[in-house]
């Protein structure tokens, strides 16, 4: 820390204000970490040091130790394997929620700043409604009727976070579209879906970039929530919600380490995740101006 | 070219804004936020008159200039002409073709774009702030030609010298540019199509005087090379001198006085111009000053 505060001169501030491309230390480490994440729950059979599926009941409620690093369950499992699998699951599903929500967000955006009207009038108050339904809530009525999996909370998350991301980018893109060069375009003769596409998206990218990493953190934790509540994906699979939902019973047994571990890395992960959407947010809006 | 088929024609134009609810001020005429026009329909129709029964017609290679105060209606002219506003009534012939508002397609727009352009007021936001200066000509000479990639090339260098931009800028984004620079690149942009008419709104008024003196001898060079049509709407009569041979004078949405610009900033007909004339802040500036340098024939002698 007392180095990024040494390195932070008067010199290197001015130099940050005009071209925004200083290097951030939040956003290396937040960054890194998360790619760091991403590398270990893709190369999980290579990183992980044992099946995360085999224990066995004589080395069950381990603390840490040489063989166990991360200690191990009540089934007798590796920890750190299984936290390291878990994050393939733990991953892919708020992924999921952020580029089906974004990718629908974005266009209905981009469409309801362009056509205005009734268009605008239909999707907006669509999107109010949609406002009103809790993610969770959401999420638990489409378990019930499609029964319990990745995939439907995921769908249900994703249309719950739609909204969030339509009314920011919306209101980015009208007025992107409202700005002289639009109309240049327009009066230029570039066909609407040229100007939406290659310059009114473009535009827009940065904002969605910092919408999305944000969202990403709240739909790692609701999708959580919704393993932790045995709604998502079902033991014996590999999922930090589960993970902490399971251990709950070893930790009146003085054996905290499976939930608090898997809570920690839902933790760690989510603040990264904000730090670095919120970072990503104050540097676009300084380099705007 | 042919003096008989006038470049611009613009007859009996209207355009009425519906104003929601009451207490509406004539602020809604400059229509500064609504870009690309939808008159919002909701409540009681009360209507204003941005612009009321509009006609002139600007010659091939000539110069109009349209002056009046904050809206009088101006700009709204102007954005009807380039179809970024849907007339009320009356009609836009551009080279002897009547453009209506009904078949607005792609296609139809992109023949528009090949008769008018339009250069607008502010230079900071009139250029995509993501789009170099290269890749936004390339992307208007697609459009508008089936050439070869070294023709189009060729044709881009051609329009920044024109506008009297290098190469090293042309690589760079938009907010590497001064103002004036980017007004050039605007002005270079708009040139592209080949347009017969190119309509400036205030396209010097948010540059530092210096640097309108270079623009606007730019502008006058361009007309002399291309033989394009201009169409200034202005509120400064310094400028509008300078640039334009006939003036209209707007005001609340109507014509108040035509002609020839010496005839109306020398012998002024109507008071409302007498008024604007003499509302100019310039020390020591009398309108008979103008016969000393005839602005028709020798508009870029100051400085080059």
């Amino acid at each position: 820390m007392t180095s990024s505060l040494a390195s932070r001169g008067p010199l290197s501030r001015v130099r940050s204000r005009r071209s925004g491309s200083r290097v951030d230390t939040v956003v290396v480490v937040t960054g890194a970490f998360i790619a760091l994440l991403v590398i270990t729950a893709v190369f999980a059979p290579w990183i992980a040091p044992s099946d995360p599926n085999f224990g066995s009941i004589l080395s069950s409620n381990q603390g840490p130790s040489a063989a166990h690093l991360l200690g191990t369950d009540s089934f007798g499992r590796d920890i750190l394997s299984r936290l390291i699998y878990g994050a393939r699951l733990s991953l892919l599903g708020p992924a999921l929620i952020i580029v089906i929500s974004t990718s629908i967000g974005t266009v209905l955006a981009i469409a309801c700043a362009w056509f205005g009207g009734w268009f605008d009038q239909v999707v907006s108050r669509v999107a109010d409604i949609l406002f009103a339904f809790p993610g969770l809530i959401l999420a638990m009525l489409a378990v019930a009727m499609f029964g319990p999996g990745l995939v439907a909370p995921v769908i249900a998350l994703s249309i719950a976070y739609t909204p969030y991301l339509l009314r920011v980018i919306r209101s980015e893109a009208l007025r992107q579209r409202n700005l002289p060069y639009v109309a240049a375009c327009y009066v230029g003769g570039l066909s609407a879906r040229t100007i939406c596409t290659r310059h009114i998206l473009p535009n827009v990218t940065p904002l969605l970039i910092v919408q999305a990493t944000l969202s990403f953190g709240y739909a790692l934790v609701d999708l959580a929530a919704v393993s932790y509540l045995g709604l998502g994906v079902q033991p014996p699979t590999a999922e930090w919600g589960i993970m902490v939902s399971t251990g709950q019973s070893s930790i009146l047994a003085g054996h905290p380490q499976e939930s608090l571990f898997a809570g920690v890395m839902i933790i760690v992960t989510v603040v990264a995740f904000n730090l670095l959407g919120d970072r990503l947010a104050a540097r676009q809006s300084t380099g705007q101006s | 070219m042919t003096e008989n088929v006038p470049a611009l024609e613009v007859i009996g134009l209207r355009k009425e804004y519906r104003v929601r609810g009451a207490g509406s001020t004539t602020a809604v005429a400059s229509s500064g936020s609504a870009l690309l026009g939808h008159p919002s329909k909701r409540r009681a129709p009360t209507s204003l008159v941005a612009v009321d029964d509009v006609s002139f017609t600007v010659a091939q290679g000539r110069s109009l200039a349209v002056v009046g105060e904050s809206g009088s209606g101006k700009t709204t002219v102007a954005r009807m002409i380039v179809g970024l506003e849907r007339p009320t009534g009356g009609q836009v012939v551009v080279g002897g073709r009547q453009r209506s508002w009904n078949q607005m397609g792609s296609r139809e727009r992109r023949r528009r774009a090949r008769e008018v352009q339009i250069v607008f007021q502010d230079p900071y936001s009139s250029l995509d702030p993501r789009m170099t200066i290269r890749a936004c000509l390339d992307e208007v000479l697609r459009l508008h030609f089936d050439w070869p990639s070294e023709r189009i090339d060729a044709r881009i260098e051609e329009l920044l010298d024109q506008v009297g931009l290098d190469r090293r800028q042309a690589d760079g984004l938009p907010r590497s540019l001064s103002g004036g620079q980017r007004q050039r690149v605007a002005i270079a942009r708009a040139l592209a199509s080949e347009p017969r008419v190119l309509i400036c709104d205030e396209a010097v008024a948010s540059l530092d005087v210096s640097i309108q003196a270079q623009v606007l001898n730019l502008l006058s060079d361009i007309r002399e090379a291309t033989g394009v049509s201009y169409l200034f709407i202005s509120h400064d009569l310094a400028v509008v001198r300078q640039v334009s041979d006939d003036i209209v004078v707007m005001r609340r949405g109507q014509m108040v006085e035509s002609g020839p610009t010496e005839q109306i900033l020398t012998q002024p007909g109507d008071p409302y111009t007498q008024r604007l004339l003499a509302a100019i802040p310039r020390p020591g500036w009398h309108p008979t000053s103008s016969h000393d340098s005839g602005p028709e024939q020798t508009p870029s002698t100051e400085s080059s």
